[in-house]
């Protein structure tokens, strides 16, 4: 079992996501950088699907009440076990007793912690993924008791130095989304060539952008959107649904963002700077 | 039968869109249910169908390695109905207390559509309305075939805590608020009934096609009957319809 003496600004145990239940207006959740994730649960040769911890901006300051193995990816927030710098992408033995802290956030925005075996929380419709009137609780809260899986399994090694090239990264690559024919030339061309910035107005539902771009189309009839769907308000604001997104929308779907967009989008912060890229879907 | 003319279009790896002509309509709508339920009854692949007032989103399990092919499939399945299909459409009975304590905005409501507060319960309780689309939060069915006499703009600053239950009004459609939540719509009733069950297999008990009716109940029955929820031993009222 592990105390939760600091959960940080915020932290929520996340898996791959709550699927299926999207006719009945349920959000897919699962973690936002879901390339990260995997890469944390690879590292200790657990399953995927394995649910974790997902911080984000700060750290959080863990207890061991129990020996544990754990692995860190995402975002570098400078993690310390019982004050001495530990690696991340790495497995880390955990001894009853040692605390695990975190300090200056280096680069990125959102640091998974894996545990051998998994988090053992409450599932609800097939996901441990925690969401506000789906979950009891949507974030972790201090004094939390954060209970494993027991398991072992073999682990293998991933390369590090790829992954954080790819959180560094400002190529948002996108598909066209619906209504992107809609848009005249010019705007088109604004939205693809202009840089863009992140506003201050970003959590897991979405990313709203700082710049804007004429809007010529008109509203649509309530609609399907996932997340990576972009937005455009009728007042000209760009959004980017993210991996709480609501499951429909009455605003244009301009882009869809490739999964591996929505992960690097997930590592950044406010006034980042992001270009899109369109892609053919191959 | 009508048969329309759908476009598709690939939304990302594994998901594809179908539409319909853009319009809230109630034919059009019994085809995208229709053919989400012909495409559930097995297609190849297939994780997921959902369906809105005038599309279906289709996410699959797998990438989709061949566009044309699946377009090619999807619209033979479409065009070989042979018949209009029936299926059995379930009509849910609501009650709403509609009494002062829970209808926070009938006065406004009377008020600007020059409508008595008991005909608005009349006209809002008399119409079968259909479930067009289950969304905004986990359990929100949006009810198309409100009387034109009640149509009202949202409000225009929302609500900040819209009480659990709440029967409103969005433009032309009604609704049912099945959390506590920010919310801009005109309220003018609540049920005690849950609608959504986090705990079920299928948390919401009406789906995309189905038809609600509200029927009133006061104060005192609206207290029996959450108590009833409360206890599990409510059975909400259903008919089955074969339109």
């Amino acid at each position: 079992m592990i105390k939760v003496i600091d959960p940080g600004f915020y932290t929520s145990i996340q898996d791959k996501g709550r699927f299926g239940f999207q006719n009945y207006g349920v959000p897919v959740s699962g973690s936002m950088d879901d390339n990260s994730a995997e890469i944390a649960n690879k590292i200790l040769g657990n399953l995927t699907s394995e649910a974790l911890l997902e911080l984000t901006m700060t750290g959080c300051c863990l207890k061991f009440e129990k020996n544990a193995i754990i692995a860190l990816t995402g975002s570098d927030m400078n993690a310390k076990l019982n004050g001495f710098s530990i690696e991340m992408y790495n497995k880390i033995d955990v001894e009853e007793g040692d605390v695990l802290s975190f300090g200056r956030l280096e680069y990125g925005f959102r640091t998974y912690i894996a545990f051998q075996g998994g988090i053992k929380s409450e599932k609800v419709m097939k996901s441990r993924c925690m969401y506000k009137g789906i979950t009891e609780c949507f974030k972790i809260q201090k004094n939390d008791k954060i209970v494993l899986n027991n398991s072992i399994k073999k682990s293998r090694s991933i390369n590090q130095e790829k992954t954080q090239k790819l959180i560094l990264s400002d190529n948002i690559e996108c598909y066209k989304g619906p209504e992107f024919h809609k848009l005249n030339k010019k705007n088109k061309e604004n939205l693809l060539k202009k840089q863009f910035s992140i506003s201050n107005n970003h959590n897991r539902m979405g990313y709203i952008l700082n710049e804007k771009i004429q809007n010529n189309i008109k509203p649509i009839i309530t609609s399907h959107v996932i997340p990576g769907t972009v937005q455009l308000t009728p007042g000209g604001k760009i959004i980017i649904l993210m991996r709480d997104c609501q499951t429909t929308g009455g605003y244009p779907r301009i882009l869809q963002l490739t999964n591996n967009a929505i992960n690097i989008l997930s590592q950044k912060m406010t006034n980042s700077e992001i270009k899109f890229n369109i892609k053919q879907i191959s | 039968m009508n048969r329309y003319n759908l476009k598709y279009f690939q939304y990302n790896n594994n998901s594809l869109l179908i539409s319909w002509p853009e319009r809230i309509d109630q034919d059009i709508n019994n085809d995208v249910n229709e053919f989400k339920i012909r495409l559930e009854t097995g297609f190849k692949y297939l994780l997921e169908v959902r369906s809105s007032y005038c599309s279906l989103l289709l996410i699959f399990n797998k990438r989709i390695d061949n566009i044309n092919r699946l377009i090619e499939k999807l619209k033979n399945l479409y065009l070989s109905r042979k018949s209009h299909s029936k299926y059995d459409r379930i009509l849910w009975n609501i009650p709403v207390c509609y009494e002062n304590k829970f209808a926070l905005d009938i006065d406004i409501i009377s008020k600007q559509n020059k409508i008595s507060k008991e005909n608005i319960i009349i006209m809002h309780s008399k119409v079968i309305y259909s479930v067009y689309l289950i969304g905004f939060l986990p359990g929100f069915m949006y009810l198309g075939g409100l009387d034109d006499a009640l149509h009202i703009p949202r409000k225009k600053e929302p609500r900040l805590r819209v009480p659990k239950g709440s029967v409103a009004i969005g433009g032309e459609q009604t609704g049912i608020y099945p959390q506590q939540s920010p919310g801009g719509w005109n309220i003018l009733g609540n049920t005690p009934i849950n609608l959504f069950d986090k705990s079920k297999d299928v948390p919401c008990f009406a789906k995309p096609g189905d038809r609600v009716k509200f029927f009133q109940v006061s104060e005192d029955e609206y207290k029996l009957i959450e108590k009833e929820v409360e206890l599990d031993l409510y059975e909400l009222n259903k008919e089955v319809l074969n339109d």
